[in-house]
């Protein structure tokens, strides 16, 4: 296997998760490999996972503590040309995500995203058509960087090992970041670490047997749910874009909930839909839930046909009103 | 103060159609690729709707499409796409599909927006949707800039605001549903949008009548790309686990919610 460079940022002055498996994929390659991390604490950061690397490397300082284009590309465009590694393993990360490609045209190489799987041989696995189609590559182009899509790869232990050697990078910008925003106040959104995703389909806006809407239950429901079992809380299309068809809402639900061919495509082991009726656009997302469960009024829904785990066929208001008394 | 928006975009296949692959080494593609009814790209698709919005803003300022599709299909599509707003088209008639090679696409792109005689750089904000729902790469839009040489850009954006100073506030999405909020000082800018916060907009026959006026002529000037793969592929295949499903009918709500409850809590 050729030499890797495993190319890491710091979240918090920590390597994330979606790092450490990064890390854990080149190790599982057995050739020989470099480290570089970047940002807040990037030198103690990558001295406590440094073991086993045959090079280290850190960018840090005030300009690399956040995440944005200009400097972000111009650190990893000087940790990739200061190692040398013909290949380039870092995590999928938005961070990542936005700069690599540009870093990959300044130094005339490859790259491939949301990749789930690379062999000893150079082949790797990912998905194409809104994870409709899955397909296995292999270039001969180098440098060849390779993201790594974070929940895809068992995470490494951390083993301490040699200082990083830190390089001097210098970048003007005209971005300065001026903070965060959480749309939703508080309430949850699709977030990787969570054990469960609760997916909230159409249904729960449209007419129930007594003939009108419960919009503001199905709203009760839903976020007393969320809130007790600290879940990610995801929608079907249909329901973000009803309120483009004059249609009742739930008002919390954004296109940030999004799951399925216009949406995210979540990592978390149980999935639990309501209200969703299963079809492909709408379920595509869930092509890498583990566990599915599904809750519809409807026998023939599409999650019958071999798209979840378990389907109950019942009234989502009722099932969930229950739920509640037990958790 | 006006600005010259460009937005690029290609097509993508009907999100309700099936599809299956068929493979060939050398060019993988799709099952009747050629047949499938297109829509433009829905993350491009964003990227246009906010262009038109901003434009409407800021008078003077004008819409560029830079498309890179089958011209045939790239016609049918722009008759729907036309009505929505004003714009231009620049074509480039080559294949369309996920299998092309982003840095290909990407330097196609480039090299047309650079060939375009009266464009003002420091008033440019390229446009584009920050992944594709075709190759999905998330890219392709970031090669653009770099061989413009525009290095503020910004990934999966959903709000965009010009300051009163002109500077411009960008949402951009990151991980655990928050958005990350900076200022850029001035143009130029690359941003990649997610799907923003504007609906699609309603069909104007009028405002399609204007566009196909010149779209046409655009669409028979379109200049062929030729896209050599760059990758190897060794596997197309569509996904074959088909899981067992255990239906539970005429079972009582509360015995549901506690298997339920016992399944979460495992």
């Amino acid at each position: 296997m050729e030499k890797t460079l495993v190319l890491l940022h710091t979240v918090d002055g920590q390597v994330p998760q979606a790092g450490l498996e990064t890390l854990g994929l080149a190790k599982s390659l057995g050739g020989e490999f470099d480290l570089a991390v970047l940002g807040a604490g990037a030198a103690s950061a990558a001295q406590q996972i440094s073991g086993g690397a045959a090079g280290v490397l850190a960018v840090e300082g005030d300009a690399f503590a956040v995440s944005r284009y200009a400097t972000d590309a111009a650190a990893c465009e000087a940790l990739i040309r200061a190692s040398g590694a013909p290949l380039i393993l870092a995590p999928d990360t938005m961070r990542f995500h936005r700069a690599l490609p540009g870093v990959a045209e300044r130094l005339s190489a490859a790259i491939d995203t949301h990749v789930v799987s690379l062999n000893s041989e150079g082949a790797v696995e990912r998905w194409y058509y809104r994870q409709r189609i899955e397909a296995s590559l292999r270039r001969a182009q180098r440098p060849w960087i390779l993201l790594v899509e974070p929940g895809s790869q068992p995470a490494a232990a951390p083993q301490p090992g040699a200082a990083p050697e830190i390089l001097s990078v210098s970048c003007d910008t005209r971005t300065k970041i001026e903070g965060f925003s959480t749309p939703l106040a508080g309430e949850q959104t699709i977030r990787p670490d969570a054990p469960l995703l609760f997916v909230a389909g159409a249904g729960w806006t449209k007419k129930q047997k007594d003939g009108a809407v419960h919009v503001e239950e199905a709203a009760n429901l839903i976020l007393d749910f969320v809130r007790r079992t600290q879940c990610s809380l995801g929608s079907s299309k249909s329901l973000v874009d009803l309120s483009g068809e004059g249609q009742a809402v739930l008002p919390f639900l954004t296109h940030l909930h999004q799951v399925g061919q216009t949406g995210s495509s979540p990592r978390h082991k149980k999935g639990l839909a309501t209200c969703c009726h299963g079809e492909e656009p709408h379920v595509v997302g869930w092509r890498f839930i583990q566990e599915r469960r599904a809750i519809n009024l409807d026998p023939n829904c599409g999650w019958v046909r071999g798209k979840a785990d378990v389907v109950y066929v019942a009234d989502a208001f009722e099932v969930m009103r229950e739920l509640l008394k037990l958790i | 103060m006006p600005y010259q928006i460009i937005v690029c975009g290609g097509l993508a296949p009907d999100p309700l159609q099936t599809l299956e692959p068929v493979f060939d080494p050398a060019r993988p593609s799709l099952k009747n690729e050629l047949m499938l009814p297109a829509v433009f790209d829905p993350w491009a698709a964003h990227a246009l709707y906010e262009a038109g919005h901003l434009a409407r803003q800021h008078p003077g300022s004008v819409v560029r499409v830079v498309s890179l599709a089958p011209k045939a299909k790239l016609q049918q599509v722009m008759m729907t796409v036309a009505q929505k707003l004003p714009l231009e088209l620049v074509a480039l008639d080559g294949p369309g599909g996920g299998f092309t090679d982003a840095a290909a696409v990407a330097a196609a792109l480039a090299d047309a927006i650079a060939a375009m005689p009266d464009l003002d750089r420091s008033r440019l904000l390229l446009f584009g949707g920050w992944e594709s729902a075709t190759r999905g790469a998330g890219a392709v839009m970031q090669r653009v800039a770099e061989r413009l040489g525009i290095t503020e850009q910004f990934l999966a954006v959903d709000e965009l605001s010009v300051e009163a100073d002109g500077s411009l506030l960008v949402k951009e999405r990151i991980e655990g549903g928050r958005h990350q909020i900076s200022r850029c000082s001035s143009p130029p800018v690359m941003l990649a949008w997610a799907t923003g916060n504007l609906p699609e907009p309603p069909n104007h026959p009028q405002t399609g009548m204007a566009n196909m006026r010149v779209i046409m002529p655009a669409l028979q000037k379109a200049k062929p790309v030729a896209l050599e793969p760059a990758a190897e592929f060794l596997r197309t295949a569509l996904p074959s686990v088909i899981r067992q499903t255990r239906v539970v009918k005429d079972v009582p709500a509360a015995e549901i919610a506690r298997e339920i409850a016992e399944w979460i809590r495992q």
